[in-house]
């Protein structure tokens, strides 16, 4: 009797303890929203993203072809009209394929297409011939599929971020649509037979078929779709793929899916890997442990580990073609700041010394930028870098500095100046403001720094209201063209929030979207005409660093390729070799 | 009794409309937009897009709308894991912080009570300083330094468990728990040191030695129950110990856990997940606080909790 009581006693505790255990959540400090990985860049998120550079060595591969990786956040949708996020556009990249895909040299190349595409005279209609390529379900691909694919990505209804970005000033009538002044149906492309597809443009777009290998111009199956109701692409079971792998175990919201080789794809015979295992590990130090215990063959170094790693000899670097730099704003509250006087910004952006930075502060990889359009990103008709054709700007040189600082000031009419800088919450954004702070405040006789630092979604906010006197910002390029920057700084731009106007500047970058869209080399030289303007005439912006990533990657896996805009990689060359 | 518990459910239930709509209102002071690529849309499409998600309408017929749906159980739909329910997401996610928290909770009580018991018996010995030493470092010392030694020995250096991640099956779990239970064990066991020692030099105790009762029985028949009154107190915030120790030890592990997703959620502005895991902890915490108070009535008859009358 007397024990009974007992066991009730500690029946009741478990239960109890049941109901306790399950609570959970606190705050985190240092890590940025993984989820909320938009093209517009956290500044020195300590979150890489799974980003690779192309291992050239040879080697025969294994009889097995497994891979196990990890992935920085869980996928939050792979339906190709809805998807934002790196993760998404990772996944939707390895298991669907577009018109073109880009190759091994970061080339975009026909790949639903079976040839190249055929474009016309005013570079307004280009027409595709479809490759016979199969779906998963063994039905063919056809034109029709990219019409409903498109149309469904600029429908309203949608409610599709990415389908209006995209789309609009690209694709004939694509701007009506997204606001609803114009039926879908007349968005400007057609499907004239099963296997020839035509769209039609607003503008000529020199960039266009590197469009064609990004997520959002993806194939989607309208009767399949159609079937699935609410459920497509909410989970693995719901998804049709067309592209080298497959997904599988993959429930929607979970850290952890399967890719499989899909034996339908027209180029099956070249794709090595029968399965990639992918487990979201957030935590770098964990990913590291993983690594060094086998289970991961490759890892994401973050933050401080960064250079506690560097040295290793499996670590490689990964350069990115996100830039970061200081945004200047201009005016404030209605009324114009300090920095809309032109020597102010000129002695801010010359008096801090960027190589240091990247080398002890970040540690990562990370290069010292004195340009806005990233290096390896853009390139000529010769596939010559667009970073030749322009230059330096805005390079480190104290005299200068100081020398616009006192011309600024006695303009002003001022002795000193009280600025504040908006950067990000992370450990290394801070430390990377402390750094400005003693570079700017010591090379700067009077100007004093406060420095805020904000989780991402906040900047974002004081961003949006120009609140704020310099914010640490960056920009990830959406395709491949110096125009996915320059577009940034036209007056009225949408992410401009800084009052930055000039409007030879404008001129040039409306030039290069009109009578120079046709004329590569002069489009090009326009590029870098305004890039000078932005930077060295008026600094507009101060450029601070292009963005490196520092991975463990075992040498066994060889073949990953990545990607300087859209998904970051892709598994489709990539193979085991010796593990 | 059945009176009481009824009056409990209702003020239950109130709670939670409170909570519900304080937090409604508090997360809509959240800066930013669920929208993650908001910022690249012109005014128009924004507008759209807004509509679309419902996130147009005035706050006050958003949040009618929510209670609404909250009264059928619906918590509405994920803005970050496009087109999924939060109800679903949830119940996913919880199921592995609710077998670490469990395995931690049943495993920390019972070693800790067994420590303390041990620790009160043997008063001023070596066993008695033995685990208090154990307590101190359970409670200073916070649960992701454990975790982060246990990965280290266990399984980096001698590969007896995995390092982390859940598709190991039990083995996934062990030391996420260890980690996660040194801090009910320790709480646990100077609690009951504490209260046994008191109960164990008190005149009824004395008397039951007297009348020959031996100590075994001393110790779980009568110090043991009277002990365990301030425990079941602490177990509360016990658990909310365990609650912010279990983001970071999910991240830790790479558990797909709750913890770390109630944090992502706010940091993307996810409204809707961040409305249904706070409502879900709240409702848990409530819970919990009930089942406490009922079960002080079952282990001291003398405690009532249906007032004075009965």
């Amino acid at each position: 009797m007397k024990s009974n009581k007992w066991l009730l006693l500690m029946a009741l505790t478990l239960v109890l303890s049941m109901f306790l255990a399950a609570c959970g959540g606190s705050k985190d400090e240092d890590k940025p929203a993984a989820d909320g990985d938009d093209k517009d860049k956290d500044a020195a998120t300590e979150e890489p993203e799974e980003k690779q550079h192309a291992k050239d060595e040879e080697g025969e591969p294994d009889a097995e072809q497994v891979l196990h990786l990890a992935e920085s956040a869980a996928i939050p949708s792979v339906d190709s009209s809805i998807v934002e996020d790196a993760v998404g556009f990772n996944v939707l990249n390895n298991i669907n394929e577009g018109l073109y895909r880009l190759n091994q040299e970061n080339i975009a190349e026909p790949a639903m297409a079976a040839e190249e595409a055929e474009v016309s005279e005013d570079g307004l209609t280009y027409t595709f011939k479809l490759r016979d390529a199969m779906w998963a379900d063994e039905t063919p691909v056809t034109a029709d599929d990219f019409v409903y694919a498109w149309q469904r990505a600029i429908d309203p209804a949608t409610g599709s971020p990415y389908g209006p970005f995209m789309m609009s000033g690209v694709v004939e009538n694509a701007t009506a649509i997204s606001e609803e002044k114009m039926e879908v149906s007349e968005l400007g492309v057609k499907a004239i037979d099963e296997k020839t597809f035509e769209v039609k443009l607003e503008r000529p777009v020199p960039y266009f078929l590197s469009l064609m290998s990004f997520g959002t111009f993806y194939p989607l199956k309208e009767e399949f779709v159609a079937s699935k109701g609410d459920a497509f692409a909410t989970n693995s079971d719901n998804l049709l793929s067309n592209g080298p792998f497959v997904l599988t175990k993959w429930d929607g919201t979970g850290d952890s899916w399967t890719y499989v080789k899909n034996e339908n794809y027209w180029d099956a015979e070249n794709v090595k890997l029968t399965e990639i295992n992918v487990n979201v590990v957030k935590d770098s130090a964990t990913a590291i442990k993983l690594y060094q215990d086998g289970k991961l063959d490759r890892a994401g170094v973050s933050g401080d580990l960064a250079m506690q790693y560097r040295d290793d000899e499996e670590a490689v670097i990964q350069p990115e073609t996100s830039v970061f730099y200081f945004k200047f704003n201009q005016e404030r509250d209605g009324k114009e700041t300090p920095l809309a006087n032109e020597n102010i910004r000129k002695a801010i952006a010359k008096s801090f010394e960027k190589e240091d930075m990247v080398d002890v502060v970040l540690a990562n990889g990370s290069l010292a930028a004195n340009f806005l359009v990233p290096t390896n990103f853009a390139f000529d008709e010769n596939e010559k870098d667009f970073r030749e054709l322009s230059g330096n700007h805005l390079e480190y040189n104290v005299e200068e500095a100081q020398d616009h600082w006192k011309k600024g000031l006695e303009e002003l009419g001022v002795e000193s100046l009280d600025l504040e800088i908006l950067g990000g919450d992370t450990e290394l954004s801070k430390k990377m403001d402390e750094y400005f702070k003693s570079q700017l405040e010591g090379n700067l006789e009077g100007l004093s720094i406060s420095l805020k630092e904000v989780p991402f979604s906040v900047r974002l906010d004081l961003d949006g209201n120009q609140d704020y006197d310099i914010q640490v910002s960056g920009w990830g390029p959406d395709f491949q063209d110096p125009i996915s920057f320059l577009d940034l700084f036209v007056t009225d731009g949408t992410n401009n929030l800084m009052s930055y106007s000039n409007p030879e500047y404008d001129k040039l970058i409306e030039d290069s979207k009109g009578e120079l869209a046709l004329k590569p080399e002069e489009r090009y030289e326009a590029f870098a005409k305004a890039e000078k303007i932005l930077l060295d005439e008026d600094a507009a912006i101060a450029p601070i660093y292009q963005r490196g990533l520092i991975f463990l990657h075992k040498p066994h896996f060889k073949g990953l390729v990545d990607h300087p805009f859209g998904a970051d990689y892709s598994f489709k060359w990539a193979y085991m070799s010796g593990k | 009794m059945v009176k009481y518990i009824g009056k409990r459910i209702v003020y239950m239930f109130i709670t939670l409309i409170l909570i519900a709509t304080a937090s409604f209102f508090l997360m809509q002071t959240l800066p930013g937009s669920p929208i993650a690529s908001y910022n690249k849309l012109n005014d128009t499409q924004k507008a759209i897009v807004e509509k679309k998600y419902g996130i147009d309408k005035p706050k006050p017929v958003q949040y009618a709308i929510y209670m609404k749906n909250l009264a059928k159980g619906d918590l509405g739909t994920s803005f970050v894991f496009k087109g999924k329910s939060v109800n679903d997401l949830l119940a996913k996610r919880l199921k592995p912080s609710l077998i670490l928290g469990a395995q931690a909770m049943v495993f920390g009580t019972i070693v800790g009570i067994l420590l303390g018991m041990l620790a009160a018996l043997k008063h001023n010995t070596f066993w008695d300083y033995g685990s208090t030493f154990l307590a101190i470092l359970g409670i200073s010392i916070p649960s992701f330094v454990f975790a982060s030694l246990l990965q280290y020995w266990i399984a980096s250096e001698w590969h007896l468990l995995p390092v982390g991640l859940w598709n190991d099956g039990w083995k996934s779990s062990v030391l996420p728990s260890l980690a996660l239970a040194m801090g009910p064990l320790a709480l646990s066991a100077r609690f009951i040191r504490t209260e046994m020692i008191e109960v164990l030099n008190s005149d009824y105790i004395v008397l039951a030695k007297a009348k020959g009762a031996n100590g075994f029985e001393i110790a779980f028949k009568h110090a043991f129950r009277n002990a365990l009154i301030p425990l079941i107190t602490v177990l509360g915030p016990l658990a909310a110990g365990l609650v912010t120790g279990s983001l970071v030890v999910e991240q830790i592990f790479a558990i797909p856990g709750i913890g770390e997703q109630f944090v992502s959620s706010i940091m993307t502005n996810d409204h809707a997940t961040i409305m249904g895991t706070t409502l879900m902890f709240s409702a848990f915490l409530i819970v919990v606080i009930f089942i406490v108070d009922i079960l002080y009535g079952v282990i001291d008859p003398r405690i009532r909790v249906s007032g004075g009358k009965g």
